[in-house]
């Protein structure tokens, strides 16, 4: 068996010792888990920084500015600056018009998307036929509930679309008629979350096999058991620190 | 002793063997028959059940494609060539097009790169997303689109050769070669649809703000939205802080632009209540934005000197450590409310658990669906989808808002009956065959 590289237990260290501190929340908020929350935080926020200065400062404005001479490119860089000019008090009135821009960039880019998505895609999903010709049989009408494109299942999404669309009207009371209608809508609505939550829970449950999956890999003696020591390690601390908390009386101000 | 047979008996034993030839003569000629005819049967059936005319298999040679065009695809932003040719009675699974292309400088076909290679009977203008305000041709023809590929790249402003072959078995026949050059356009007039569209509900909403500025309008009660001065009375009561999430999208997404006009209306009744705000980000222009927004709310409500410039504060962009971090502030800081406003995804649950676990009173919106079960069952109230973006006009009570909800009704109402209709005229299409109902049905697809 050839030993595994230094860089690969080293890692599988640091996975083990910051999963099993994580993990220790399960218990309470303590001082471990704390350790390992700041300290994920301080990488992702330095990450971020080194990857949008050499995304964004380096590749997308120094480079295409000095090596190809793309000067329009400093339109965008001026709208950026002016958001630095909230630290000068005086000035701080410029920073409003970059965040204009922006806002009203979003907003414009955004209703095209929405009129897209959220209007044209759900009308043309919705509008199918309710009957269909069928060669000798003529017009038919298919009741197979498993098959998405049945007729059927076409009136399922009427009904659905229509009634739910019903419970989002803000100026109709809700009463009689309307009462029913947006009941049913909430109803579609129910039985979708209830889908959609069963569904992302089996999701989750596979990201949990994934971290107990390294656990159980990491526990193997060529990795040097990082698994067994660290949970003794994270025990113990948690141990220690329990019985010092019994020991010191609570801060009273 | 020897008996001579009668020539009677020979004349019957001859007749009765020219007669069994005969026999055999029609029963093998019938075999024949039968077998032809049943080959001719068998070809029959596979010629339907291949929906191929039985004169194509009268047909052996092929030609070049007919009226072939190139030129640049229209409503696009560039990079792509359009080629189109009129569909040939060999048009079926045994014959295959390629479309060749290459620099403009080629005159010879067969010198050009193979970018695509298909059966005769595939690839139709049918097939791509078009609508009849924006196609050429007719729907039976061909369509293929020329963009970079591997080993070809077409760039905009550059002319290129374009020609179009038939293969058959070793056979193969070019169309003449083609020059166009791609370039991008202004418009994309395949989304007019989504012009009119939204210049017809912004119209409405015009119209519904004037109609609200002069009518008072009723509006149904949202519970989610009630309980919200409940939140902020019992952070106030209980002198703990209100924490405030404005989701993980920039100010990009609308639901980002809903839930930071949502902080300021919560930034006022907390100034106003003298009560404590905690607004984490993890999108710096948005917490920039939030902290005007905020600033106003302070100044609204008449207490600009209790306004933190640090209420609204930068954690870090990535998404579960940003969790991480706000789980920390709900177990130390014990907010007594958690208000979750905007775009959601994993994170939701692992928020919204933690808060409920401390005992905050908990109000989530979102448009963000496949995040709502999780915000249903863990808060205390939720705002469905679209109740987010009716919040702000809630909680303001102003006419520019509330005619703003009203307009979106009238949209709904608009919307459902394009359903209704839309479904009567599909259904008359399919049953009787018209394509005419289709010119409606275009005006409401989703077009790229």
């Amino acid at each position: 068996m050839t030993a595994l590289p230094f860089e690969s237990i080293i890692g599988a260290w640091v996975a083990t010792g910051l999963t099993l501190l994580i993990f220790s929340f399960l218990y309470k908020d303590n001082p471990l888990f704390k350790l390992a929350e700041h300290l994920y935080v301080g990488v992702s926020v330095g990450y971020v920084i080194v990857k949008t200065y050499d995304t964004v400062i380096i590749h997308l404005v120094v480079k295409p500015i000095v090596e190809n001479g793309e000067i329009a490119l400093l339109i965008p860089v001026a709208i950026g600056m002016l958001m630095l000019t909230r630290y000068v008090p005086k000035a701080a009135w410029m920073s409003r018009y970059a965040f204009a821009f922006i806002v009203g960039m979003g907003a414009g880019l955004a209703i095209p998307r929405t009129v897209s998505s959220f209007i044209l895609k759900q009308v043309e999903d919705t509008i199918r036929p309710l009957l269909s010709m069928a060669g000798s049989d003529g017009v038919t009408f298919s009741m197979n509930l498993l098959n998405p494109a049945s007729h059927l299942n076409a009136i399922i999404i009427l009904l659905g679309v229509s009634s739910v669309l019903f419970y989002f009207f803000f100026s109709i009371e809700h009463s009689g008629v309307g009462k029913a209608v947006a009941r049913t809508g909430i109803l579609f609505l129910m039985i979708s979350f209830g889908a959609g939550f069963g569904y992302t829970v089996m999701a989750r449950m596979s990201l949990l096999i994934g971290r107990l999956t390294d656990l159980i890999e990491f526990s193997d003696a060529s990795y040097g058991r990082p698994t067994v020591w660290l949970s003794l390690l994270t025990v113990g601390a948690l141990f220690l620190l329990a019985r010092r908390g019994r020991e010191q009386p609570p801060d009273i101000h | 002793m020897e008996r001579k047979p009668s020539s009677r008996g020979r004349t019957l034993r001859s007749s009765k063997g020219h007669e069994r030839r005969e026999g055999e003569g029609v029963r093998s000629r019938l075999r024949r028959f039968s077998i032809g005819f049943g080959w001719f049967f068998l070809q029959l059936i596979v010629c339907a059940s291949n929906l191929v005319p039985l004169d194509t298999l009268a047909q052996t040679s092929i030609s070049a494609p007919h009226d072939v065009r190139v030129f640049d695809t229209p409503s696009d932003g560039g990079g792509s060539l359009t080629v189109q040719w009129a569909p040939s009675s060999w048009d079926g699974p045994d014959a295959r097009y390629q479309v060749l292309a290459g620099d403009a400088a080629v005159t010879d076909p067969a010198a050009l790169t193979i970018i695509a290679e298909f059966p005769a009977n595939s690839k139709y203008v049918k097939d791509a997303k078009t609508a009849w305000w924006t196609r050429n041709v007719d729907k039976t023809w061909h369509q293929v689109l020329v963009r970079s590929a591997k080993g070809f790249e077409v760039k905009d402003g550059t002319s290129y050769a374009v020609a179009v072959a038939t293969v058959q078995g070793d056979q193969r026949v070019f169309s003449p070669v083609l020059v166009a050059s791609p370039s991008p356009d202004w418009f994309n007039w395949n989304q007019l649809n989504n012009l009119i569209i939204a210049l017809s509900f912004g119209g409405l909403v015009f119209y519904s703000i004037s109609y609200a500025k002069r009518h008072e309008i009723f509006l149904r009660r949202i519970p989610g939205l009630d309980a919200v001065d409940e939140a902020i009375g019992r952070a106030t009561e209980l002198g703990k802080p209100i924490l405030y999430l404005t989701g993980a999208h920039d100010l990009h997404d609308p639901s980002t632009i809903a839930a930071a006009v949502i902080l300021g209306k919560v930034a006022k009744r907390a100034a106003l209540y003298e009560t404590e705000l905690l607004v984490p980000h993890r999108e710096p222009i948005t917490m920039a934005v939030c902290q005007e927004i905020t600033k106003q709310a302070y100044l609204e409500a008449g207490k600009p000197d209790l306004f933190k410039e640090d209420a609204n504060f930068f954690i870090t962009a990535d998404q579960f450590s940003y969790t991480a971090a706000v789980d920390g502030i709900m177990l130390r800081k014990k907010p007594a409310a958690n208000f979750f406003m905007g775009a959601y995804f994993a994170e939701s649950l692992l928020l919204t658990e933690t808060g409920a676990s401390t005992g905050a009173i908990q109000i989530a919106g979102t448009d963000s669906d496949h995040q709502l079960p999780f915000f249903v069952t863990t808060c205390d109230y939720t705002l469905i989808g679209e109740e987010l973006y009716a919040a702000s006009a809630y909680l303001s009570k102003e006419p520019v808002q509330i005619g703003t909800l009203l307009g979106q009704d009238i949209g709904k109402v608009v919307v459902l009956s394009a359903i209704g209709i839309g479904i009567v005229l599909a259904t008359v299409g399919a049953v009787t065959g018209e394509q005419w109902p289709q010119l409606f049905l275009d005006l409401f697809r989703d077009l790229k």
